[in-house]
């Protein structure tokens, strides 16, 4: 029954990225003054995508076939790890949160791989920076996130998730840091504005679209769908770790319904603020990135820092 | 003493102590003066917060006054005076290259824990509110110190002065619940005077070397050359 | 106590009266009379207090006893001399076009309101006032460096301000630390009363008072002009009118130390150890040494003897921190000496530049041949605040040293060799300012001689013997320092 509920919220995790990238478009829109695509874009796009033949280069090996594939399981087996609508399921009790960050890196790992594998200069030059930013954000998360393991002792993240839960409203400080941390880490790991821009082409700037500039039919598809994926885990361990409450925890059908309604406005919300600030901040130069995420790195600490020093028992 | 186990007031002031703290390393990297002046700003809402939160758990009403004057003076006139002074300069589209941001921003980092280690011997005699705040506050003024170490515009060195000064009053607000009433108005009125002082400075150190980047002002040695 | 009140309400009436007719014809005269009447009011309030003991007011927010109540008086003399001596220096200054009206409004209005803070610093009870108004002296004097608005007259005012701003804060954090000891123990509407303190010292918390006492120090010690915190004090002096310096030398860094000991006296009675003391130790040695080095390497004459200011200002430091009767009555004695040699040395300096129309030490030549008067009266001074017998400032280092070596023995010949080498280095420069040969067209000017021969003849006088009323009031302010007798 549980493994039941596990694999359905998963599924309905995997179904709802697209919807969640294409409401965040549709807030960008808005703000912007101009008409938004329709939400379902995103899955028409998808749709498209993949009833169309793949191209691929002569030279492609394949590692660079099989990658799109690697890289959509990669994540949807992390969207499994994640408490999305109710906590204490048992395939989170069967991965931590390093594991979580080890898919991530798994498939960033095959990500830049592929790009460099067709041998064109863009696909290396993308693997490479995407690599730069990723060594960096790596340990600005890894960071954030031990300042919530340490405060919970746990890695899982349900253990975790439900010792917050437990502990009622504590007004954390090191939380806050942690927030902002794992914020700033979001944005530049999944390539929005200020670092990366996700809907641009041109060739000083993009980072994840170089490496993936050679895709297209299916695999694209499966890439841009990973990509979804990777943005809306972000934004669910954003708002569960944090702001809990509301999660389901039991199986009950009215607590599941709730709890889906509750993620739902989380997500919601966090899209808007993301929207406005995107819109609000103008993308910084690729040099400017390692201070950007130095900062993360510098919040990360501090989070860890005043959950010794200030909240700590002594 | 768990975080968990204090009242909601105490985490409240924690949060704040955080948040203060997060200021001013803002401030610390930031090369953009209007930027910095803004962040100073939400340091002195911040400290009004505090304050006013700090009265209404003690029902304290000179407290409040307090607050009433930090919210005028380091929210709104030197914020508006060092933007004003900025904009007359034309000096809001530099950015100050800041030289070693990392290291500056670790150094800030190692100065916190350094002004916990200082304070550590308080520990037994205070609840851990007292001592997190006074570190949290040393820390402050130690990060205003760097800051004025590391920026090179005199804009920004008031804003380290001033940030000095916040860190002083958390401390006096929160450790001790507010100084006495003359001593707080006193400082108050050394910090508008100092303030004025300061915006009158701007202009002679405008009219004298036609900048406002103190590095230039390097006439005077410890020894005649 | 009706006295502090009317001494209070005269400077700051001065602020406000200056600040409006301030650029008068001989508006220099009535400024020397505002302070005359500050220095009977002062001498009327020693008076006082040598008659009746201690006085505290009736709010408790004034305290006036013995130790305080000297270096009011000292600081009421200094400020009425060196008025008489800024009178004419300013009205030169205007002549030659040096200065406007309104700078002539603001630097008067600002000389009353640094007396203002001054006068406030050693007559409150409250730690907390004191902080205010030490901020104030700055904030009065920062102005009047940047003076005359050169390039390095502004430059050195905003050191001066930037570094004495900063530095002071850290006093505060050493007074926010001390209320927060104080208000452990209850009452803390009055636990920065200097008096309540004092009765409690023993029941404050030791840590927390020596953590206190290390910011206080740092804080008042920047005043002081203490090495490493020192480099505002010699550009400040240098840049701004000569006035300004005497009573800079004479008197503000007194009040810092002067802050500096109350804090010491609380922290000593809480910690019931010698740790303030060789902080202060540490501190004032240093600055003595290296500020006796620094004096060789000056080329503009009103930096040298600001240097020769922190090496004294040092020693005394070095002098308190030893505590003891003797150490303390030494250095009580020496604060006075020094103040007034000082303030006599930078009014010379002040027409010796004047007269050379320059302040580097290469530009002025042949003093005593020019105007014998200048020539003397620096050599004089010189030979002073080098410790010379018979004046003052022989006996007080004396006294120091005799507490050293009964002390701390092996720490004499250190303070023998940093004697030494000031004495060296201020005679390389001054000698050949005296005597060296005198430049064409340099004449004689108008210039005003009482204080340094006030000054000069009382530093002599005590140098070859103290008064019994003046040996008593250091006894006493001795005996509520250091806690012994002499």
């Amino acid at each position: 029954m549980n493994w039941l509920i596990a694999i359905l919220q998963t599924a309905l995790f995997v179904a709802l990225a697209p919807f969640l990238a294409g409401f965040m478009k549709f807030c960008k829109c808005r703000l912007q003054n101009r008409r938004a695509p329709s939400l379902l874009q995103p899955y028409r796009d998808l749709l498209k995508l993949t009833r169309k033949q793949p191209v691929i280069s002569e030279d492609a090996s394949w590692l660079f076939c099989t990658t799109p594939y690697i890289v959509f399981t990669a994540m949807v087996l992390a969207a499994s790890v994640v408490p999305f609508i109710a906590v204490d399921l048992p395939t989170s009790a069967e991965a931590d949160v390093i594991v979580l960050v080890g898919f991530f890196a798994f498939a960033r790992f095959f990500l830049a791989l592929a790009g460099l594998d067709i041998g064109t200069a863009f696909g290396g030059m993308g693997s490479s920076r995407e690599m730069t930013i990723s060594s960096l954000a790596e340990p600005a998360m890894l960071m954030a996130v031990f300042t919530l393991t340490m405060t919970a002792s746990t890695t899982n993240l349900s253990g975790a998730i439900e010792h917050v839960l437990n502990e009622g409203v504590v007004l954390r400080p090191s939380f806050v840091f942690a927030l902002f941390a794992l914020m700033l880490v979001a944005v530049a790991e999944t390539g929005r504005i200020p670092v990366d821009n996700p809907t641009t082409h041109l060739e000083l700037t993009m980072i994840h679209e170089a490496m993936i500039l050679e895709y297209s039919g299916r695999h694209l598809a499966l890439i841009e769908w990973a990509s979804q994926l990777k943005f809306m885990l972000y934004g669910v361990l954003i708002s569960n770790i944090f702001f809990p409450w509301g999660i389901a925890e039991s199986f009950g059908l009215s607590a599941l319904g709730y709890g889906l309604l509750v993620i739902a406005g989380k997500l919601i919300l966090l899209c808007v603020v993301l929207a406005i600030a995107e819109t609000a901040v103008a993308k910084m130069r690729l040099f400017r990135v390692q201070e950007y995420l130095g900062f993360a790195y510098l919040l990360g600490l501090l989070g860890m820092l005043s959950h010794i020093i200030l909240e700590s028992t002594r | 003493m768990n975080i968990e186990s204090q009242d909601f007031y105490t985490q409240a002031i924690l949060s704040m102590s955080a948040l203060v703290g997060l200021t001013s390393f803002l401030m610390l990297g930031q090369g953009r003066l209007l930027r910095l002046i803004f962040v100073f700003a939400v340091q002195g809402l911040l400290l009004t917060l505090t304050t006013s939160m700090v009265a209404f758990s003690l029902d304290n009403p000179h407290l409040y006054i307090s607050a009433v004057l930090t919210f005028a003076l380091k929210v709104v006139f030197i914020p508006w005076m060092l933007q004003k002074q900025v904009l007359a300069m034309n000096m809001h589209r530099d950015v100050e290259a800041l030289k070693n941001n990392t290291a500056v921003m670790l150094g800030g980092a190692s100065l916190m824990v350094f002004s916990y280690y200082v304070l550590q011997p308080i520990i037994h005699t205070s609840s851990m509110i007292m001592l997190n705040a006074l570190a949290v506050s040393l820390s402050v003024v130690l990060l205003g110190l760097l800051l004025m170490i590391s920026h090179r515009q005199a804009v920004a060195h008031v804003v380290g002065f001033m940030s000095i000064e916040n860190g002083l009053f958390f401390a006096a607000i929160v450790a001790t619940n507010g100084m006495p009433m003359v001593v707080e108005l006193g400082v108050a009125f050394d910090v508008l005077v100092a303030a004025v002082l300061f915006g009158i400075f701007f202009l002679h150190i405008r009219t004298s070397i036609d900048s406002l980047d103190v590095d230039m002002m390097n006439k005077l040695n410890e020894v005649d050359r | 106590m009706i006295a502090v009140y009317l001494l209070l309400l005269l400077s700051a009436a001065g602020i406000l009266f200056f600040g409006l007719i301030g650029h008068k014809e001989d508006i220099g005269k009535l400024n020397t009379r505002i302070n005359a009447v500050s220095l009977f009011i002062t001498i009327w309030l020693a008076i006082t207090v040598f008659n009746q003991g201690t006085i505290l007011s009736s709010g408790k927010a004034f305290l006036i006893d013995s130790f305080n109540v000297y270096l009011i008086v000292l600081t009421a003399f200094v400020g009425f001399t060196t008025s008489l001596f800024s009178a004419p220096y300013m009205a030169h200054e205007k002549e030659i076009g040096k200065l406007s009206d309104s700078r002539l409004k603001l630097y008067y209005s600002m000389y009353q309101g640094f007396m203002l803070a001054m006068y406030l610093v050693l007559t409150t009870n409250n730690m907390g006032i004191m902080w205010v108004s030490m901020e104030g002296a700055t904030l009065a004097t920062v102005l009047l460096v940047s003076l005359y608005r050169t390039p390095e007259s502004i430059e050195a005012a905003w050191k001066y301000f930037i570094l004495c701003g900063v530095g002071i804060a850290q006093a505060l954090f050493g007074t926010i630390l001390l209320y927060y000891a104080a208000s452990q123990i209850g009452d803390s509407e009055n636990a920065l009363l200097w008096t309540v303190l004092h009765e409690h010292a023993t029941q404050l918390n030791p840590d927390i008072l020596e953590i206190a006492f290390v910011f206080l120090l740092i804080g008042y010690g920047t005043k002081i002009g203490l090495v490493p915190l020192h480099n505002w004090l010699p550009d400040a002096h240098s840049e701004g009118p000569t006035p300004m310096s005497a009573v800079l030398s004479g008197l503000l860094l007194n009040d810092a130390l002067y802050a500096v000991v109350r804090n010491k006296m609380l922290v000593d009675g809480a910690t019931q150890s010698h740790i303030a003391g060789y902080l202060m130790m540490g501190f004032g040695l240093v600055s003595f040494l290296v500020a006796a080095l620094f004096l060789h390497r000056q080329k503009d004459i009103k930096r040298l003897f600001s240097y020769s200011s922190i090496e004294h200002m040092g020693l005394m430091t070095f002098a308190f921190g030893i505590g003891g009767p003797l150490a303390t009555f030494a250095a009580l004695l020496h604060m006075t000496v020094h103040s007034l040699v000082k303030s006599a040395i930078f009014v010379t300096v002040g027409y010796a530049s004047q007269l050379a129309g320059t302040q580097k030490i290469s530009g002025i030549r042949g003093l005593i041949k020019t105007q014998p008067k200048v020539g003397w009266g620096l050599l004089i001074g010189t030979v002073a605040i080098a410790g010379f017998p018979p004046f003052g400032v022989f006996t007080s280092e004396f006294l120091v040293l005799l507490a050293t070596m009964r002390e701390y023995p092996w720490l004499t010949p250190l303070l023998l060799l940093g004697i030494g080498i000031a004495f060296a280095g201020l005679f390389r420069h001054i000698q050949p300012i005296v005597y060296g040969e005198k430049p064409e067209g340099q004449s004689p000017i108008k210039a005003n001689f009482i204080p340094v021969i006030v000054h000069l003849g009382l530093a002599l006088w005590l140098g070859l013997a103290i008064p019994g009323f003046l040996s008593d009031w250091f006894s006493q302010a001795t005996l509520l320092i250091s806690g012994s007798a002499l």
